[in-house]
């Protein structure tokens, strides 16, 4: 069972893709009987027009391919995705290799259009394709004294010059929640514009959690782990003080160096002033709840 | 000779050219944001740029002396415009982040309160300020001694400008450390002991290659 959240937007908001409209239209018009009946109202449709593919592709964090933004597409094209394979271990019943194909087998395929915010204070508008993780980890059984679920990136110097230097303790590890990850808005997203993901994203599949700092949103995995403790993830592990575990986007809790209050959209030119950035990035409705209790400023 | 050769290649250049010439790369800068061919995020990028190639002028500044002392090459006359238009790239980088980037004037404050390495660039930007005033030749003769005191804040300025880039990068990066290491090195040449230790070799092993 996929479609359990629809996109708060309309076509109206859907910036003219010459090579997407006609299949966009298409999945649009299934979603769409839903999405009419949302929350639409202008400053949200304002907020959700379409970053660039040009702009989605070419302006990346991905330090395996260089800490400069325009590195992981100058250096991803290294990267060798056939014959992808992920490993999922831990507490689950049936734990193994897997190929992107077996894993995703018989899921339902969804476009989802998710506001996407750097912990950088920068921002965009993806248009993901992929799956629901709640379908994956039910695929293989999650076991019930598992309480997260923990994530790899392939580590492969050959093909990544950037893991020659120490910017981070390579294999860049990530982590949830159990609940955070059976969330229907937690995906795992294999295209973008209904293209096939390009390496720098994160090719060929990778995490997206809408209402976390991007760096939650692990890229290229292989590995999947079921656990009932709280994994090491990676820039938690390099600092502590500026990068949480939960790393929930939140403009009332700034990074120790920056503000996070505001954000600026990629795409807007030399004069594109910041905009306020929305708690749970606009989407507390949807998750405020999985922290019911908890103090966000401690557990930022 | 060829160092000769080339001093007196040297004395021959107008620095004035260098005011020309060492501001090209910050107008190309922003030529190309203003066309749009400075990137996704061209707000971040300018600003960059901008701050990078100051602090890349005052390692050039603070590298005079040293060659001076080395290999008897002489910049000396070229020093002033390399700070001066340093410092005229300092205030491009402040005024980006002003303006385009962070926009509030509330916010400036602040942020130049509130972060560090805010506050550390701040800093350095304004002690430039004297040191630009007093870059002529009229303020030498008037300040005198008082003068190469002051201006040896230009050591401070350099180190707070490479700690303001190397605070700002997440996780551990190589390119601030080169440029922090870099003024490390050519600060500490400039020991008199060990100044004269680098010149005692460097004669003896000039010797050696003469001698083959």
């Amino acid at each position: 069972m996929a479609c359990r959240w629809t996109n708060d937007l309309t076509k109206a908001d859907v910036t003219p893709e010459s090579l997407w409209l006609n299949r966009r239209q298409v999945i649009g018009g299934a979603l769409g009987a839903g999405a009419l009946g949302s929350i639409a109202s202008p400053t949200m449709a304002e907020a959700l027009k379409l970053t660039s593919w040009d702009d989605i592709t070419s302006y990346n964090n991905y330090y395996e391919f260089g800490t400069g933004k325009e590195d992981p597409s100058a250096n991803a094209h290294t990267l060798n995705t056939s014959g992808w394979a992920i490993e999922v271990d831990g507490m689950v019943d049936a734990p193994g290799r897997y190929s992107v194909a077996t894993l995703t087998e018989g899921l339902t395929e969804e476009e989802r259009i998710y506001r996407f915010r750097c912990v950088e204070a920068w921002s965009m508008v993806v248009p993901w394709n992929g799956f629901e993780l709640k379908d994956i980890l039910d695929k293989v059984g999650v076991q019930s004294g598992a309480k997260y679920v923990a994530f790899e990136t392939a580590f492969r110097p050959d093909q990544m010059p950037g893991v020659r230097y120490g910017v981070l303790d390579w294999p860049y590890r990530e982590g949830l929640r159990l609940d955070e990850a059976m969330n229907p808005l937690t995906m795992m997203a294999t295209g973008i514009y209904g293209k096939s993901i390009p390496n720098q994203n994160g090719a060929p599949i990778r995490l997206v959690v809408p209402w976390k700092y991007g760096f939650k949103s692990i890229k290229s995995i292989v590995r999947i782990t079921l656990t009932d403790k709280e994994p090491p993830t990676s820039w938690n592990m390099s600092n502590s003080g500026e990068y949480g575990f939960y790393s929930n986007v939140n403009p009332t809790v700034d990074h120790p160096r920056w503000s996070q209050a505001s954000e600026r959209k990629i795409g807007g030119g030399l004069f594109n002033p910041r905009k306020p950035t929305l708690m749970f990035n606009g989407y507390e409705n949807e998750v405020a709840s999985l922290y019911d209790g908890m103090d966000l400023e401690k557990f930022f | 000779m060829p160092v000769q050769f080339i001093n007196t290649a040297l004395r021959k250049t107008p620095s004035w050219l260098l005011y020309v010439l060492l501001p090209i790369p910050g107008l190309v800068a922003i030529l190309a944001g203003l066309t749009g061919n400075l990137g996704p995020e061209p707000i971040k990028a300018l600003e960059h740029e901008l701050g990078e190639f100051a602090l890349k002028l005052l390692i050039v500044g603070l590298s005079v002396k040293p060659l001076l002392h080395f290999t008897r090459i002489n910049l000396v006359r070229f020093r002033r415009a390399t700070g001066v238009v340093a410092f005229g790239y300092v205030v491009a980088h402040f005024l980006t982040w002003f303006l385009l980037d962070v926009q509030l004037l509330s916010q400036i404050w602040s942020d130049i309160v509130k972060r560090p390495y805010i506050t550390i660039g701040f800093v350095a930007f304004v002690i430039m300020v004297p040191l630009a005033l007093t870059s002529n030749n009229w303020s030498v003769r008037k300040l005198g001694h008082f003068w190469r005191v002051l201006h040896r804040l230009t050591y401070a300025v350099a180190i707070l400008g490479a700690l303001h880039y190397l605070m700002l990068v997440k996780g551990f990066q190589i390119e601030p450390l080169v440029h922090m290491a870099v003024i490390f090195v050519l600060l500490a040449v400039r020991v008199p002991k060990l100044r004269r230790s680098i010149q005692i070799s460097l004669r003896s092993l000039g010797d050696k290659i003469l001698k083959r």
